[in-house]
């Protein structure tokens, strides 16, 4: 059957056939670059695309349906809109800050895709410290976003800056706590060691109560790191700021805006695959005839459909709650989340050393 | 190395230390209208709101000494553009009590019926909008199928969807529609169907709960004072709903509670008028069956002439207590007229309601206060 | 207790979420419950209630005859002067001059669709047509004259 795994390594063989190592090394790097950078681009137009049909829906009315069949060529108009617009830059603001923030959190986004597995055999760098290389590159979003705040010169935005930079540092605890529950049980940080242990099984079934808890908690707290509703109080629009992005305007506010879609992708594609299994379909113990059915869906279209099913979790969640204010964000933080992790933590260690879990 | 120390340049305008001054601009997603708020604050806590008027006003009083008492109940329409029928009522009721003209059963229980599909597809609207400025964008659309339908039956009968002159002095300005009965009943239906919905997403909702209670308390002594009427009173324990106190048209035949809760925060105000919505299905349910067969204006002259003196009549808006004062000369044209407008009187406790709370709390006690600013300027 | 609140705390509130999220996934997951009429697509099929008010016409018969005899009640009816009539003296066939109308000019940029000019006419001759597409690109063009050129008016009116 059809699989990615295949196209790689003949595509590797090829050149490491036709150039000598070095050169074919410099190739793949160059080919590497040039798959992250398309699939961005591509994901970024069918994300906001997806939720403008996805809120739609949920509305009870149609969603862009003029621009191509179905609304498809949305949004490439507006990415043609927003690049003909004008790029303003502030009077007395920092220059050099202001243009380099939407970069730093674009270049956040491409670190983290190196180990995600897209497939079997088909992640760009399998590192044996996965799970904390995740935890600790997502961290330095922050920096852009404060960047961007404090650079812009208006005081509005370093006060979402501000509130922006609490939150997502606050509901980082929450995620890496979630994040270690998977951890404990599978006994190894590297994401290919956990998908393996998925094998029987996804994680959520097996380590029945505390994974479901870690999950919810999970969710919770990627929709709070990526300023999603309900806790999108930095950038919402009826609020009295606008949030970092105020004086962003055209190309840059499409990276700004960009960089949020993507940032949501790649929590969902760890959640699923720390929760669902990743690339692995969904097998059932060790009945094997169910099992192998299951194995002819190839694996990158489980891990895309497991991915985008998170994608759309997130999406029903921003149309359906109204916002929390920033004290009630943060006392959800630390008196709510913050407590049942740390007990689900001693939960799940105590379930692992006796083996409670499938 | 980074010039980054004075951001606000117009000194003047600051208070004390660390105060900034922030417009809430006639511009806003927020404020329903063009509303102006000159919010002063101190850090993230309000310490004043001053509301600049006046962006919409039309001279509408001035018109209508120009206007005879048949045409300036048009203008009355375009006030508070959310109770359109209730202010016409209003004005028809003021030219009848005048010439003391007759008005024919079938058109009272027809005005009642409009006037309180109307109080209904009012407090729709508001629940949309404010669960908009709270961050759920979905009951907006599920408000407007509900306020579509009221609409469609306006369509049918009066010709219009927003701004209706149907009601004359007299009774109406032709006989309802032959669907009009059947469109009224599928509607209470509908509408008996889908309350859920609304207590599911938003009334149930713990964040919009969390977001509302305790916010923006208004006690019923401060409310009297300010001259708060309609929900925004009754939901801090006052009576003063005109339908019971001074009843008009058919209102002391019909059976129907009225809210009055005492929490006074924006919860309150919301269940209250949540419950109203209820309470004006009721209304109707009585009374659409039972519409009488007749005429559906009385006998008028042909030029209407109020006698020498002052009237004054008040009616029940969505909003609140909606009044029309009239000093007439004896001529065909008010000498002066003046609408007692129940915005304006609800607006000047938002002050008083807001000082020290949060900027996130000014968007859910603004919202509970249901303002429609061309009713405030007229 | 102090934990048994917390928990039922985050119970009640964790269930009301869930709540509210199965209504959402419920209209997701029904798209016939969607409302929206495409308005430029279902012109052919879209019905427009016979009171609605778009405009005022003067209906014409089969032989461009109308019913208005020019007594001006609309215009002093009008709120805002949206309708002005101009009147002419016509000669009758017996000699004795009567007046009749020479243009009835309606404004339709001024006209607020009140309804009481068309409640004033005795004859009947104005009615509201519920057309709604009046954009234009010209000003000028609003100012319409509502009695078609070379109609006069029908016998027996007064």
């Amino acid at each position: 059957m059809f699989s990615l795994e295949g196209i790689t390594t003949s595509v590797q063989d090829w050149l490491f056939m036709k150039f000598n190592p070095t050169m074919a090394l410099a190739m793949e790097c160059v080919i590497v670059i040039l798959l992250s950078i398309s699939l961005f681009a591509i994901l970024g137009l069918v994300l906001v695309l997806m939720e403008r049909k996805v809120a739609a829906h949920i509305q009870i009315r149609l969603g862009p349906n003029r621009v191509g069949p179905g609304g498809m060529f949305q949004t490439v108009a507006d990415t043609l809109k927003l690049i003909m617009k004008e790029g303003l830059v502030p009077d007395m603001a920092d220059k050099f800050l202001f243009n380099l923030a939407p970069f730093v959190v674009m270049m956040v986004g491409m670190l983290l895709l190196a180990p995600i597995a897209f497939a079997k055999n088909f992640q760009i760098w399998d590192i044996n410290i996965g799970v904390l290389y995740i935890s600790s590159v997502s961290s330095l979003s922050v920096i852009g976003i404060l960047m961007a705040g404090w650079a812009s010169n208006n005081k509005y935005s370093l006060l979402g800056a501000m509130r922006s930079g609490a939150q997502i540092v606050s509901y980082e605890l929450s995620a890496g706590f979630a994040v270690l529950t998977i951890v404990v049980l599978t006994g190894s940080l590297q994401l290919s060691d956990i998908i393996k242990a998925q094998e029987n099984g996804w994680w959520i079934f097996k380590g029945h109560i505390p994974a479901l808890i870690a999950f919810v908690l999970y969710i919770i707290a990627v929709t709070a790191e990526t300023n999603r509703a309900p806790f999108d109080l930095a950038e919402a629009e009826s609020e009295l700021t606008a949030g970092f992005h105020t004086e962003y305007s055209g190309m840059r506010f499409a990276l700004f805006f960009l960089a949020e879609y993507i940032n949501i992708f790649i929590v969902c594609a760890i959640g699923a695959t720390l929760f669902f299994g990743g690339w692995m379909p969904l097998h059932i113990g060790h009945w094997e005839s169910f099992n192998h059915i299951m194995d002819y869906i190839p694996s990158s279209v489980w891990f895309m459909g497991k991915t985008f099913f998170l994608i759309f979790l997130i999406m029903w969640f921003r149309w359906t709650f109204p916002r929390l204010r920033v004290d009630q964000l943060l006392n959800l933080e630390w008196k709510y989340l913050l407590p049942i992790s740390l007990f689900n933590l001693l939960l799940v260690a105590i379930i692992a050393i006796l083996g409670w879990h499938f | 190395m980074y010039n980054q120390t004075e951001i606000i340049k117009d000194t003047s305008e600051l208070g004390a230390e660390g105060e900034l001054v922030i417009n809430m601009g006639p511009q806003h997603p927020a404020t329903h209208g063009v509303l102006h708020l000159v919010v002063t604050l101190n850090g993230e806590t309000i310490k004043k709101i001053e509301p600049h008027l006046g962006y919409i006003h039309r001279s509408i009083e001035k018109m209508c000494e120009s206007l005879t008492y048949r045409q300036f109940i048009y203008v009355t329409s375009r006030m508070d553009y959310l109770s359109s029928h209730i202010n016409n009522l209003g004005c028809a009721l003021l030219v009848e009590k005048g010439m003391q003209i007759e008005v024919p059963d079938r058109a009272k229980y027809i005005r009642v019926i409009l006037s309180e599909l109307t109080r209904i597809a009012s407090h729709e609207l508001w629940l949309g909008a404010m669960a908009m400025d709270l961050g759920a964008f979905t009951p907006f659309f599920y408000a407007f199928r509900e306020r579509e339908m009221i609409t469609d039956i306006m369509e049918d009968t009066c010709g219009a969807r927003l701004t209706m002159n149907y009601i004359v002095p007299g009774g109406l300005m032709y006989d309802i529609h032959p669907d009009f009965q059947k469109k009224v009943k599928a509607f209470i239906t509908q509408f008996k169907s889908k309350v859920t919905e609304y207590e599911d997403l938003v009334t149930n909702n713990v964040i919009f709960q969390s977001r509302t209670k305790g916010v923006g308390i208004l006690s019923a002594e401060d409310a009297i004072s300010y001259g708060c009427t309609g929900p925004v009173a009754r939901a801090s324990g006052v009576s003063c709903d005109i339908r019971k106190i001074y009843p008009y048209e058919v209102y002391d035949k019909v059976e129907f509670d009225e809210v009055i809760e005492t929490a006074g925060d924006s919860f309150a105000r919301y269940i209250v008028r949540v419950k109203e919505m209820n309470q004006s299905i009721r209304i109707i349910e009585q009374l659409i069956d039972n519409i009488p067969e007749g005429d559906f204006v009385g006998k008028t002259k042909n030029v209407l002439k109020l006698p020498k003196g002052e009237f004054y009549t008040r009616v029940e808006t969505a909003r609140g207590e909606f009044g029309v004062y009239v000093v007439s000369e004896g001529g065909t044209t008010p000498h002066r007229i003046k609408f007692r407008s129940p915005g304006f009187s609800n607006l000047s406790a938002l002050n008083h309601i807001s000082v020290g709370s949060k900027i996130g709390d000014l968007m859910a006690s603004m919202g509970t206060l249901d303002l429609v600013i061309p009713d405030i300027d007229r | 207790m102090f934990l048994k609140e917390y928990l039922s705390d985050v119970a009640k509130g964790v269930s009301s979420l869930l709540k509210g999220m199965r209504k959402t996934g419920y209209y997701f997951t029904h798209p016939k419950e969607i409302i929206t009429e495409q308005y430029p697509d279902n012109r052919a099929t879209l019905l427009m209630s016979e009171r609605f008010k778009g405009e005022v016409v003067m209906p014409h018969d089969a032989n461009n005859e109308h019913a208005c005899t020019g007594c001006t009640a609309c215009e002093l009816a009008c709120p805002n002067g949206t309708i002005k009539v101009v009147t002419k003296f016509e000669v009758s066939p017996e000699g004795k001059k009567k007046k009749a109308i020479d243009a009835l000019v309606y404004r339709l940029e001024l006209c607020t669709m009140c309804n009481l000019c068309i409640v004033a006419c005795p004859s009947d001759a104005i009615k509201m047509a519920p057309n709604f597409e009046h954009s234009v690109f010209d000003r000028t063009k609003l100012t319409k004259i509502l009695n078609k050129p070379g109609s006069k008016i029908r016998e027996g009116i007064e």
